[in-house]
């Protein structure tokens, strides 16, 4: 997020795209609907009707995968009315002209068609959020998991700079990261392309820095792989060996078919983790670690801000918190590696991380700080951009982007559009949340579907019903809901017995190698 | 600002305008015991235990929701405002029942603590007509029981629900000595709005609300609070970990409504507040795995290790660093990721280091 969430409370107008907020982050939900009911115009854009949706001034229903669509509409329409903010684009941002030619063809009529949504509703809420005079964007996966998910996020970004709704409080785009320590994974480097704080592995100068804090070793220069591209590698026997600490690719990556092939292709397999996931089970070493509540550390939460965690119990039988287990490989590799506590590895970040410099435990014991915190007298960055935007001249730039249809879109074999995501009451793989209280409350998975197609299909709820892709297939219970729309279909992804990732692509954006989850080509029957 | 003066107690008081009678009292230290009043929710007056008495006024006045005005002059224990507390909170005690011993809210009960304080033993009015309701207790839920029998209609669960959790998932239905707190009409609280947050819980007063999940954990007072942040969504909730040290287990998980450090202002949703038993669960993993012939056998660190290593060693040295990838997990905290890349990084070379930041 570039803003913190105070910021929310300073927002006049809240526009919430491909973020079920209130499911996937319930205290964030919680606080926009406060400030919409203290008065603040809310905008929601999902194809699915969420719960925000019964609040918003203006709800647009744009068909999954025409994000970028919708939002060149938006624009066109500030443009052509000369709502943009003409003095925060002459002061702080470039390439302006090139948005100019990029949008102009994107008329309400046109965007209209390819979206589903009414033009008049397209430009209500291009009106509603220019006016501001603070705005701020929300969004989730619904906005990243396409094959074009960076194009939608540089749309995001082109909206607020043309209006200029950025570097103050009550404005931002504010992506709502899904995981507890996500951002903090990103910082720390644990990324193909980037060392801490996204300094570049192709940078020569960051290079000889990490190895001289790093007892001397050459660091590699060439980015590694994602996550997709080496489960693809290792399908092919490029990769021989995986260590995979704390993750469930068997049920969250898309395409499990494909994911358990490369899996068994591998020559050592090593999982790190708190059960016997389904991943854990195809390795050949399982280490046990010790979970939330067991060991010292830090998270990064959504709006950068890092916070302490502490243990509270110990962990079970010869559980290790993966700290002290990867220290004990590396150390057994042959790095002098001497760290004792979580504390220590943290002075070990501070100490080549920019952005994390001015942190330590002493500090955070305080209270939480957000990065950058450069120096130990830093107070930390809850609102980013305030003056000068993070490229060399200061100024942001405007990327236009072209809408572009989805990699896989209904057709008469599979007409309908299956989009997936996280329940309230379940966290993605489920390995927590169906071992707890919610597991009991929401056993199994469930497929919504609309009246109109269960009424053709002759399909009750709590039928089951087939969904099937060109990838496979799965079974769950129908509900029947108006929340999708006709010809769409919504599948939760926490079940591993009945994976919705089956269903899913290993098709990624370019850019980010981000899955196209919330577009699969479907068909659905009664089972 | 000018602070405003008034006198409580004979002692004259300074205090910020706009501040209630008790918020007053509060920021000078001079205690008025409560029940419907909470720091964070809008005052109400329902309960009438802070029921003060200020001079010129013929009225006892409910000290939480009566502004505090200039020149005021307040009595917080006159024989007077005792005799009326007594009688409002014996009159509560004479719907409530007295399992005290067996009520999982013991120790921390707001009522109890207000009937010690005016050394109610019993209620005077038990045997005029209305005695205890007989409400059946619901606990069809995974995640909080209800027990209407207990509730004192202090309504702080409803503005909970209202101002915090912003849903009104509950209010107040029907009249007089049949009031109750319940989901609309017609609908039990699974099918209702309720989301299972559980903010009303935590804020019941009394055991009319508990959470099923710490049934049989412990007691209030033999609980040691860790503070930490969930380990779900991103939003970075401040969490405290109850742990009971008897059994060396968590045995609740609740928040802190005037925490100065966490961003959620207290809040929390079912997955933060009740989805920790997976912690203490019996298929957690305890021992290293070693896989013989497609079957699991446990083996010690050491064995596991040097498998690790040997193996890892071997793969670089005949493949190459850039044949061996690691994944690691947005579940983890900073320092475990920090030293994920590094191993990948220092120890064995490759840049092939990613997690699930996009799924």
């Amino acid at each position: 997020m570039t803003n913190d969430f105070k910021s929310i409370k300073k927002a006049d107008v809240l526009l919430v795209i491909g973020s079920n907020t209130t499911e996937t982050h319930p205290v964030i939900g919680a606080m926009i609907k406060e400030r919409k009911k203290n008065g603040a115009k809310l905008i929601v854009c999902d194809p699915r009707k969420i719960e925000l949706a019964k609040y918003a001034d203006v709800y647009l229903r744009q068909k999954s995968g025409t994000d970028v669509a919708l939002v060149n509409g938006m624009m066109h329409v500030i443009l052509r009315d000369n709502l943009h903010n003409e003095a925060f684009i002459a002061e702080r941002v470039e390439n302006f002209d090139a948005l100019k030619a990029t949008v102009a063809s994107y008329t309400p009529e046109k965007v209209s068609e390819i979206t589903g949504v009414p033009a008049e509703l397209i430009e209500e809420a291009a009106r509603i959020y220019a006016a501001g005079p603070n705005s701020a964007i929300f969004y989730t996966m619904g906005i990243t998991q396409h094959v074009t998910g960076t194009n939608n996020v540089r749309t995001m970004a082109n909206l607020a700079l043309l209006c200029g709704m950025l570097g103050r409080p009550g404005t931002g785009v504010n992506p709502l990261r899904g995981q507890n320590n996500v951002q903090g994974a990103c910082d720390m480097g644990c990324l193909p392309d980037v060392f801490t704080g996204y300094q570049k592995v192709s940078n020569p100068e960051v290079r000889e820095k990490m190895k001289a804090a790093w007892n001397g070793i050459e660091m590699p220069a060439t980015p590694g792989l994602s996550v997709v591209k080496m489960m693809e590698a290792a399908g092919k026997g490029d990769i021989k060996a995986l260590f995979i600490m704390g993750e469930n690719p068997m049920v969250t990556d898309p395409d499990t078919h494909h994911v358990r092939h490369s899996l068994e292709k591998l020559d050592l397999l090593v999982v790190q983790d708190i059960f016997l996931t389904e991943t854990a089970q195809l390795a050949d070493v399982v280490l046990p670690a010790a979970c939330w509540g067991e060991k010292d550390g830090t998270f990064t939460n959504t709006s950068r801000t890092v916070q302490r965690v502490r243990k509270a119990v110990d962990a079970p039988g010869e559980a290790r918190a993966d700290w002290e287990i990867l220290t004990s490989i590396a150390q057994r590799m042959g790095a002098p590696w001497t760290f004792k506590s979580a504390s220590e590895v943290f002075d070990a970040i501070a100490q080549v991380t920019p952005s994390y410099a001015g942190m330590s435990y002493a500090r955070l014991e305080e209270g939480p700080l957000a990065w950058p915190c450069p120096t130990p007298d830093h107070p930390g960055t809850p609102i980013l951009h305030t003056e000068k935007f993070a490229r060399p001249n200061g100024k942001a730039s405007f990327s236009p982007c072209e809408w572009k249809a989805p990699h896989e879109w209904p057709d008469e074999e599979y007409p309908f559009l299956a989009t997936t995501g996280r329940l309230l009451y379940h966290y993605h793989s489920g390995s927590m949340t169906r071992r707890s209280a919610p597991g009991e409350f929401v056993k199994e998975l469930y497929v919504e579907v609309n009246p109109k197609d269960a009424a053709r299909m002759n399909l009750s709820d709590g039928d089951r019903v087939r969904v099937t892709s060109r990838r496979g297939s799965v079974e769950g219970k129908a509900k029947i809901t108006d929340r999708v729309p006709p010809e769409m279909v919504f599948l939760p992804f926490h079940f591993g017995e009945a994976s919705a990732n089956i269903l899913t692509a290993a098709v990624i954006d370019p850019d980010s190698e981000t899955p196209g989850y919330k577009v699969s080509a479907v068909r659905v029957e009664k089972a | 600002m000018q602070g405003i003066e008034a006198i409580i107690n004979g002692k004259k008081i300074v205090a910020e305008p706009g501040m209630t009678i008790l918020q007053a009292a509060r920021a000078n230290g001079i205690h008025i015991p409560t029940l419907c009043d909470h720091p964070v929710l809008k005052p109400v007056g329902a309960c009438r235990v802070c029921l003060v008495e200020v001079e010129k006024n013929p009225k006892l006045m409910t000290a939480c929701s009566t502004p505090l005005n200039p020149g005021m002059v307040v009595h917080t224990h006159s024989p007077r405002v005792l005799e009326a507390r007594r009688a409002v909170v014996e009159l509560l005690l004479v719907r409530h029942p007295l399992d005290c011993f067996s009520c999982s809210s013991n120790g921390q009960c707001e009522l109890q603590d207000v009937a010690y304080e005016l050394g109610i033993k019993e209620s005077r009015f038990a045997d005029e007509g209305d005695t205890c309701r007989s409400y059946t207790l619901e606990d069809a839920n995974p995640f909080y029981v209800r027990d209407m029998n207990k509730c004192i209609l202090c309504g702080r669960c409803i503005r909970t629900c209202d101002s915090l959790a912003q849903y009104h998932a509950i209010d107040f239905q029907n009249r007089g000595i049949k009031t109750m707190v319940q989901p609309p009409v017609g609908k039990d609280l699974e099918n209702s709005d309720c989301t299972f947050c559980g903010q009303c819980v935590q804020m019941c007063p009394v055991g009319a609300l508990s959470e099923k999940t710490s049934i049989g954990q412990g007691r209030p007072w033999e609980m040691e609070k860790v503070k930490t942040v969930c380990s779900y969504c991103g939003v970075g909730c401040e969490l405290n970990i109850h742990v009971n040290r008897k059994t060396g287990r968590i045995a609740n998980v609740k928040t802190d409504y005037t925490s100065q450090t966490g961003l959620n202002e207290g809040r929390a949703c079912v997955k933060g507040r009740f989805a920790w038993q997976f912690v203490h669960s019996d298929e957690r993993l305890t021992k290293p795995l070693i896989k013989e012939n497609g079957t699991f056998r446990e083996a010690s660190w050491d064995e596991a290790l040097n498998v690790v290593v040997g193996r890892l060693s071997h793969i670089r040295e005949e493949h190459g660093p850039d044949t061996i990838g690691f994944f690691s997990s947005a579940r983890c905290t900073n320092e475990e990721n920090f030293l994920l890349q590094r191993l990948a990084r220092e120890v064995i070379g490759t840049n092939n280091v990613d997690h699930c930041a996009h799924l």
